[in-house]
């Protein structure tokens, strides 16, 4: 069984954690990965750095851009999957990721590869449902889910074509903008995820910004995880290069609110 | 009237629709929109309305007598859509973007930059149509397109500096699809080259095929008979898809792109996505970009800021891989002798974009034979690139 599939089988509410993979470095990354997991984190989404990424806000983009002038290179991205994979045999990894490395690497090549690593599923940001057919297939020889995007904008025929075949998860953007810290969870959120729930039995996680407990809390109440990038990325970055213990006490703080 | 718009929003494997789910809406809601008032009579009543009275159309097709002799061969024809207001062929499009626009009830435009004249062309567009309109435009360009910024504002836009990448065109327009992520219940985005997602490719290139359309009805009453080669410079493309669109049919019509090769293909530092790039994703379709082995995109060079961008339309790519055009790789000095050339020669300062398409005919038009008829696009004047010019030229001086 796939082991997102596995996760919420246990009925338990998703903390998941996005970092970029390669920031501030590799040796970090895995550390930090640690880190997620010891301190409460479900599932882990891990970035593949690009370097255009338009869906992103300041704070992923700044951290894209460090990991590949630190030399972040693709191989080093399905290394990082190995190793976490034989630390951790159980906790579901999703590829977070821009098409255009995995086209250019080539479909069947960049799944095979995630699969071997122990990968579990890749969230793509710019393919939407309509460009999808060419992932759909490699994916599910793999046994790996293709996480839907479902955003404020999209309607309601529209999520029942998304979410028809999808398998995973649903991740819920709950804002309409890019990815980034906001102070306040966007009003509204809570009846987001219950419409969206209604067009789906999958789990819904919703994300884009989240930033403090109290907000992850909230949106729990609802949602079926909780999806938090940017502050764990800042936290890292404002407080760099000992940035553990906060790091750490922001990923209890998370996990915290999101288990209760 | 038209092509038909591609079903599938594809030319072959090119083109698509690659972006953020929040934005999917919005761009399906505008294909309807465009499909629906392409073909509405009023719609291309008011088009044409303001294209002849407010923008100056037909742009005239002048005999460039001086360069033809100078160069001792191919008949030389320029369309001269520098005589449009604002100076460069993008009126055409934003004209009819924003008339779209108007029809959806959008309050704000949004569009990014190069060279400028996309921007000033959004600008005035903007206020003409009464629509608060924000320009991305990267800040090398800014610098060195600085009488365009200026003229952006005057026209009452708010041009916005972005920093991140080398600052240019493809930086430009990242942050442009950001900002629609974001407010795209208000906002039009008004892309200006013949790229993005599906359908701007397709809309871009109706709203510029105006320029083939002329040249067609023109060079038929001046030599009572089609050109032999179309030529155009190509950086995402409008000014070329535009150009050619009406003659993409008639296969004796040799089509021709320049695209721009900066130091040269060979040193890496260019804009050839066509010569030097492979395919890929980004801004929302597919087609040749410059990329790393791990499919990072790579920074173009170019001393021509409307050409300095990493890819190329998809219609373009198309085009090419169907052997239908070429496309051939012009040097930043092959350019800036082109420049000077003209110049002197016609009395008629192209921009440094257009100076790619000229620097084709300093190559190759000598060696043709002289009842071989060579319309170039003359896409914009160049006023704009006097700094360019100068600095390039006492930079080799110093060398």
């Amino acid at each position: 069984m796939n082991r997102i599939d596995a996760f919420f089988t246990q009925g338990k509410k998703a903390f998941v954690p996005y970092i970029t993979a390669g920031f501030p470095n590799v040796e970090a990354t895995l550390e930090n990965l640690k880190i997620l997991v010891e301190n409460g984190a479900d599932i882990i989404e891990l970035g593949l750095p690009f370097s255009d990424p338009t869906a992103d806000g300041p704070v992923i983009q700044t951290s894209s851009f460090k990991a590949l002038e630190a030399g972040f290179k693709i191989d080093m991205y399905f290394d990082l999957i190995k190793q976490f994979r034989e630390l951790y045999p159980e906790v579901p990894v999703v590829c977070f990721t821009y098409f255009n490395p995995v086209f250019h690497i080539g479909v069947d090549s960049f799944v095979k590869r995630l699969a071997e690593a122990g990968g579990d599923a890749m969230l793509v940001v710019d393919l939407p449902f309509e460009e999808q057919s060419e992932l759909e297939l490699p994916l599910e020889k793999e046994g790996l889910h293709l996480i839907p995007l479902i955003a404020p904008t999209t309607g309601n025929d529209r999520k029942e074509k998304v979410l028809k075949e999808a398998g995973g998860f649903v991740y819920q953007i709950a804002l309409k903008g890019v990815t980034g810290m906001r102070e306040t969870v966007a009003e509204g959120v809570s009846e987001m995820v219950q419409e969206t729930q209604t067009y789906t039995k999958l789990p819904v996680c919703l994300g884009f910004g989240v930033s403090s407990g109290d907000q992850a809390a909230a949106i729990a109440d609802t949602a079926d995880g909780v999806v938090v990038g940017s502050a764990l990325v800042n936290c890292i970055d404002v407080n760099l290069p000992n940035y553990q213990d906060k790091f750490t006490s922001l990923v209890k703080e998370l996990a915290e609110a999101i288990h209760a | 009237m038209t092509q038909p718009l591609p079903i599938d929003g594809r030319f072959g494997e090119f083109g698509g629709q690659y972006i953020a789910e929040t934005l999917m809406p919005a761009v399906q809601e505008l294909e309807e929109a465009y499909q629906k008032y392409w073909k509405d009579e009023e719609f291309q009543k008011e088009y044409h309305y303001y294209l002849k009275q407010y923008v100056g159309r037909p742009s005239p097709l002048y005999f460039a007598e001086n360069l033809t002799k100078k160069l001792g061969g191919a008949k030389i024809y320029l369309k001269r859509e520098d005589l449009n207001l604002t100076g460069a062929h993008k009126i055409n499009n934003t004209i009819g973007q924003l008339l779209l626009a108007k029809r959806m009830g959008k309050t704000r435009i949004i569009a990014e930059t190069g060279a400028g004249q996309h921007g000033v062309a959004s600008a005035t567009a903007a206020a003409l149509l009464g629509f608060e309109c924000d320009v991305f435009m990267g800040e090398e360009d800014i610098r060195r397109q600085a009488e365009n910024v200026k003229r952006m504002r005057l026209l009452g836009a708010s041009v916005i500096s972005v920093s991140s990448g080398t600052g240019t065109l493809k930086d430009a327009m990242n942050e442009a699809l950001r900002n629609w992520v974001a407010t795209v219940d208000t906002t039009f985005y008004c892309i200006g080259s013949a790229a993005g997602p599906h359908p701007y490719p397709a809309m871009v290139r109706d709203f510029q095929r105006i320029i083939g359309d002329e040249t067609r009805e023109q060079i038929q009453e001046a030599e009572g008979r089609l050109p032999d080669t179309v030529l155009a410079c190509v950086g995402g493309g409008s000014n070329a898809i535009g150009i050619f669109a009406p003659f993409v049919d008639d296969k004796d019509v040799a089509l021709v792109g320049t695209e721009a090769a900066g130091d040269g293909v060979e040193t890496g530092r260019h804009a050839c996505s066509i010569s030097g790039g492979e395919v890929g994703v980004l801004h929302g379709s597919k087609s040749y970009l410059l990329q790393d082995p791990d499919g990072q995109i790579i920074n173009a060079h170019s001393i021509s800021a409307g050409l300095d961008y990493p890819g190329i339309g998809p219609e373009h790519a198309y085009l090419h891989k169907t052997g239908r055009a070429s496309y051939v790789p012009i040097s930043d000095e092959e350019a800036v002798e082109a420049f000077l050339l003209l110049t002197r020669e016609e009395g008629i300062i192209p921009a440094l974009e257009t100076s790619h398409a000229i620097a084709y005919l300093v190559k190759y038009a000598g060696d043709l034979p002289k009842d071989h008829i060579i319309v170039t696009n003359l896409s914009g004047r160049g006023d704009k690139d006097l700094m360019s010019v100068n600095e390039y030229l006492e930079k080799k001086e110093q060398k």
